[in-house]
């Protein structure tokens, strides 16, 4: 049983099944992406002054990484012009570049710009104590200047100090242990006071403390946080700087300027994981799913570039109908490449 | 390895034109071929149907007699529902239904009756089965996609049932899942991070979502590439048109939800915020959310797919109705192309209706007018199917059949369903019926005795081409008055219940508000008792559904007398669906066509012209 144009167009309709199919899933995914953009649209009309961030991505990994998408755009089109000319060796060159560039992209956000945001430190201060950290928050310079306030702090975590109930040592010890973590108790409290940061790798650098870490430790039964003790953003570090009026546009990581903050005036502290604010809930979540679109896309990409049937190989039996998938996936790597094109803006630049 | 693997040579060639035989689990559990996967989604949907009414007999109980345990089951369902929705009366006798026990049911009742139930069958199940064969296809444009739809659903209705057992109870929040309500619900420290009802939920309908997207894609393909020769637009049969414009409407309205679902499994599996706005408390205590979420975008986004849903429920029905009609009235319908237009309009409006829904929500006095607007201009397309089908019946020489009994009943009853939903329509009257009984008259009405009735009249009307068998009249008879005069009783009082002030979700039938609905409140023993005996009106139809299968009465290939496509296959149609090629000559309702040699002339006839032609297949079609 053979479907009717599965490799030739309908002459009606001038499509082939599978281009028919694809376009018609692409409208379905301009909905899913629009639902998800709306949202983030809405999400920051709705934000609080100050509760937008800017300027924590890497601009130019970003654009290097749209840069890398748009290439591939290209060659998934030369690719599908060389089977069309039934040229082999230039398709499997062609798509093998696109598979590259797709997967290069991954691995810039796997390895580089989600686990990044792990790693750094936010904690939104409690309006009523706003006051008392103005000399990482440089408020006063920002209303002069007509600006919005900045009501977080951010940085890399060196140590956060707790109190602990001596009662209940052991449970601490255990996590202490778990986690890598260095004690210096303070012995002239009559408390527990210790303060804690994670051991120092093999060259001697710091590593700090890892925000998800401080957040379980304060979990451990009898266990108190006082306070965290970072290296700061250069935002936090002079806030008065003219410079940081505007979001840096090549990315600066966090200082050695030290700065303290207490827990009892940290209305929310977490890493730039999704659950930090709204901006990272929606940056997490559409980049994730663009993420696994591109995932998806490399998939099958080389899938038809292996030389097994149905993929490469299909060039010697029914050379139309692998030129036809290729169009198809090329169709949809255009989709996902454009998505990465309002992506891009929305989280890097505005 | 099947038989049938072994039986071939190595060497075969995939593409050849045998008729492999497929071996047990092809053929019945991962087939390919439309007929048996909209089998598939039939048999599922119609047993969700059944459990999605147990659910609701349960609270229909506890609204006719609150704090008394279920009477015979209690015992039975407090064991397999456990403590968290049922727990013994004050003399220790098991089996009353707790306030969390009934938000669940009332929850999963609405989720499994909407997404597991109705759109399963009037739309996956019948889309399947008829749609290739009134097209003249041999199947759909992607079978394994058609498969993988069936199956991602499944999986779906794995989640949904699993969630009943998990500690806490499958969803309560409502089948619209409203944030932060649905955010906190079950995200205590003592529920699992995944295994929990609403986590559940959500994940279930992600995958429930997913299906209908790949079937959705698939109908639209089908219909526009796999038409027979001939088949042009405008010979399309009307329900080729409902399934076709409520594939559009799945395939653009449910991704948004599909997005929304997923935000939600961000709030609940990873605390973001999305949906939970700053500074929640909730019993006395701050929560963990970072906040500056927003409770009313999850109601747009669910809305932008939830008012094109009530489309969705109903468009197929209105198809299966129109074909069904045409039938059973000898008669062509009536504004044909009237009706295939006021699809296309009704189509495109329900986008752009969704907040009437929301009109609590103190969106301003604009953005209500406009939405107030659209709705009422959607109620136009509305009325003009109704109307376009209440005319074919006059002059027709009607067949009171099986089918077209409940397509006849089917008309008041939308009608009833679609007038009251016009009240809603208007900002300031809905600002005082929204979320009372009235609003749940309004959409049972056009769901229960509207869809579910056209679903029925839909299953009398093609079960002998599914099975060879036609239905007994006798016992459809007695399913048909039963269930027309008990969905009325349970019903119409919620009208009367609705603009008296009752509640839509008070667990204990308003005994705690019995001051202000006291002249309404007897109404929930006379509604409760049509609920169990329009239950008992379906046991006929469960027996004649399983009995016919072997004993029903053999049907011909065409026992209806009917034009369009689907009754010029053998019965039931075999892998590939026609024996002969198929090319269409006229238009679907060519019915009483004066000077024809029969009162019905099939789509696929050759004009008399070319009669002489043709006279080999004309001698050998009267055949049947
Ligand atoms: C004929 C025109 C119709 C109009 C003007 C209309 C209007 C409305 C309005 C304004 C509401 C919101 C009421 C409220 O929540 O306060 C509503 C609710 C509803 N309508 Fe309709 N409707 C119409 C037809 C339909 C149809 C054909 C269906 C389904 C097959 C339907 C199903 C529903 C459902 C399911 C709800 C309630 C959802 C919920 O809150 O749980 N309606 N309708
Ligand atoms: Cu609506």
């Amino acid at each position: 049983m053979q479907i009717p144009h599965e490799v030739t167009a309908r002459p009606d309709t001038g499509l082939y099944n599978a281009k028919l199919g694809i376009w018609l899933f692409l409208a379905s995914e301009v909905m899913l992406f629009g639902g998800l953009f709306s949202a983030y649209i809405f999400l920051r009309m709705g934000a609080e002054d100050g509760y937008w961030p800017h300027g924590l991505l890497n601009v130019p990994v970003g654009a290097g990484n749209t840069a890398i998408l748009i290439a591939s755009s290209v060659t998934v089109v030369l690719a599908w012009a060389s089977l069309k000319m039934r040229k082999f060796s230039q398709y499997k060159l062609w798509m093998g570049i696109s598979i590259l560039c797709g997967a290069l992209f991954l691995i810039v956000k796997l390895a580089y710009e989600w686990p990044q945001k792990f790693e750094h430190f936010g904690a939104f201060i409690k309006k009523d104590a706003i006051e008392h950290y103005e000399k990482y928050l440089g408020n006063h310079h920002l209303k002069e200047k007509g600006l919005p306030p900045r009501v977080e702090i951010s940085g890399h975590l060196h140590e956060v100090e707790i109190a602990a109930d001596p009662a209940e040592k052991e449970k601490l010890e255990v996590f202490l242990k778990q986690h890598d973590l260095e004690a210096k108790p303070d012995e002239h409290d009559a408390k527990l006071q210790i303060v804690c940061s994670e051991k120092k790798d093999k060259d001697g650098k710091r590593e700090g403390i890892r925000p998800g870490v401080a957040e379980d430790l304060e979990k451990v039964p009898g266990v108190k946080l006082i306070a965290f003790e970072l290296g700061l953003d250069p935002i936090n570090a002079a806030p008065d700087n003219p410079e940081s009026d505007k979001p840096h546009f090549l990315y600066k990581g966090p200082t050695e300027t030290p700065g303290k903050i207490e827990r009892k005036d940290v209305e929310f502290y977490s890493s730039f994981a999704p659950k930090h604010s709204s901006y990272f809930a929606v940056y997490f979540t559409i980049t994730g799913l663009h993420g696994l679109h591109v995932l998806a896309g490399v998939l099958i990409m080389l899938y038809f570039w292996l030389p097994i049937e149905g993929g490469a190989n299909m060039f010697k039996r029914n050379p139309e109908h692998l030129a036809n998938r290729v169009e198809v996936v090329g169709l949809f790597w255009h989709f996902v490449d454009l998505v990465w094109i309002f992506v891009f803006p929305i989280f890097y630049l505005l | 390895m099947s038989t049938a693997a072994l039986t071939h040579a190595p060497d075969d060639n995939a593409h050849d034109d045998h008729h492999h035989d497929p071996g047990f689990w092809q053929k019945w559990v991962f087939s390919t071929d439309h007929k048996m996967i909209g089998i598939q989604y039939g048999t599922t949907g119609l047993a969700f149907l059944m459990f999605g009414f147990m659910l609701m007999m349960v609270m229909r109980w506890q609204l006719a007699h609150p704090g008394e345990a279920v009477p015979y089951i209690g015992g039975l369902l407090q064991a397999i529902f456990g403590s968290s929705a049922f727990q013994p009366d004050a003399k220790g006798i098991p089996g009353v239904l707790t306030a969390d026990g009934y938000n669940s049911f009332g929850a999963m009742h609405g989720t499994i009756m909407v997404f597991f139930g109705i759109v399963p069958v009037a739309f996956a199940a019948f889309g399947n089965f008829v749609v290739p064969l009134q097209i003249g296809a041999i199947d759909m444009t992607f079978p394994r996609i058609n498969m993988a739809s069936f199956w991602c659903f499944f999986i779906s209705c794995i989640f949904m049932c699993v969630s009943f057992f998990v500690p806490g109870g499958a969803a309560k929040s409502g089948w619209t899942s409203y944030p932060p309500l649905s955010g906190i619900a079950d995200s205590g420290a003592l529920n699992h991070f995944f295994m929990n009802g609403q986590t559940l939920w959500v994940t279930g309908m992600v995958f429930n979502i997913t299906a209908s997207l790949l079937g959705s894609v698939n109908f639209i393909a089908t219909i526009i590439q796999l038409r027979a020769p001939g088949m042009t637009w405008m010979r399309l049969p009307f329900f080729v048109w409902a399934q076709f414009v409520t594939a559009f409407l799945l395939l653009l309205a449910f991704p948004p939800l599909e997005a929304a679902g997923v935000m939600q499994l961000m709030d609940r599996a990873f605390g973001t915020s999305f949906f939970m706005p700053t500074g929640l408390i909730v019993n006395g205590a701050a929560t963990h959310w970072s906040g500056g979420g927003s409770p009313i975008l999850w109601q747009h986004l669910f809305w932008f797919l939830a008012h094109p849903e009530v489309y969705v429920l109903i468009l197929p029905g209105i198809g299966m109705v129109a074909e069904i009609i045409a039938c059973n009235t000898r008669k062509p319908l009536y504004g044909y192309k009237a009706m295939v237009g006021a699809i296309f309009v009704l189509g495109f409006l329900s986008f752009i209706v969704w907040a009437h829904h929301m009109y609590m929500t103190g969106m301003g006095a604009k953005v209500s007018g406009f939405f107030q607007v659209t709705t009422v201009m959607i109620s136009v397309p509305s009325v003009i199917l109704v109307t376009a089908l209440m005319l074919s019946l006059w002059g027709g020489s009607i067949r009171f059949t099986m089918p077209m009994l409940f397509a006849t009943a089917f008309l008041p009853m939308f009608g009833i369903g679609g007038l009251t939903g016009i009240p809603l329509a208007f900002n300031a009257v809905d600002l005082y019926l929204h979320d009372t009984y009235y609003v749940i008259g309004h959409f049972h009405y056009v769901v229960a005795p509207g869809t579910i009735f056209a679903i029925f009249a839909g299953v009398y009307h093609w079960y002998p081409k599914a099975t060879g068998r036609m239905l007994n009249e006798f016992l459809g008879r007695l399913h048909f008055w039963g269930s027309l005069i008990f969905i009325n009783g349970i019903f119409f009082p919620m009208f009367l219940q609705g603009m008296a002030g009752v509640h839509r979700r008070w667990f204990d039938g308003g005994v705690t508000y019995e001051q202000i609905i006291k002249p309404v409140i007897h109404w929930n023993n006379f509604m409760s008792v049509s609920a169990f005996l329009l239950g008992a009106a379906q046991i006929p139809f469960i027996i004649n559904f399983c009995w016919s299968i072997w004993n029903g009465r053999k049907a011909s290939d065409n026992p209806w007398d009917a034009t369009t496509v689907e009754w010029d296959t053998p019965t039931p149609p075999p892998h590939g669906n026609f024996t002969k090629e198929i090319t269409v000559h006229r238009g679907p309702y060519e019915y009483s066509v004066p000077g024809a040699d029969k009162d019905f002339t099939p789509q696929t006839e050759a004009p008399k012209s070319d009669k002489a032609h043709l006279a080999a297949p004309l001698v050998a079609a009267p055949a049947h």
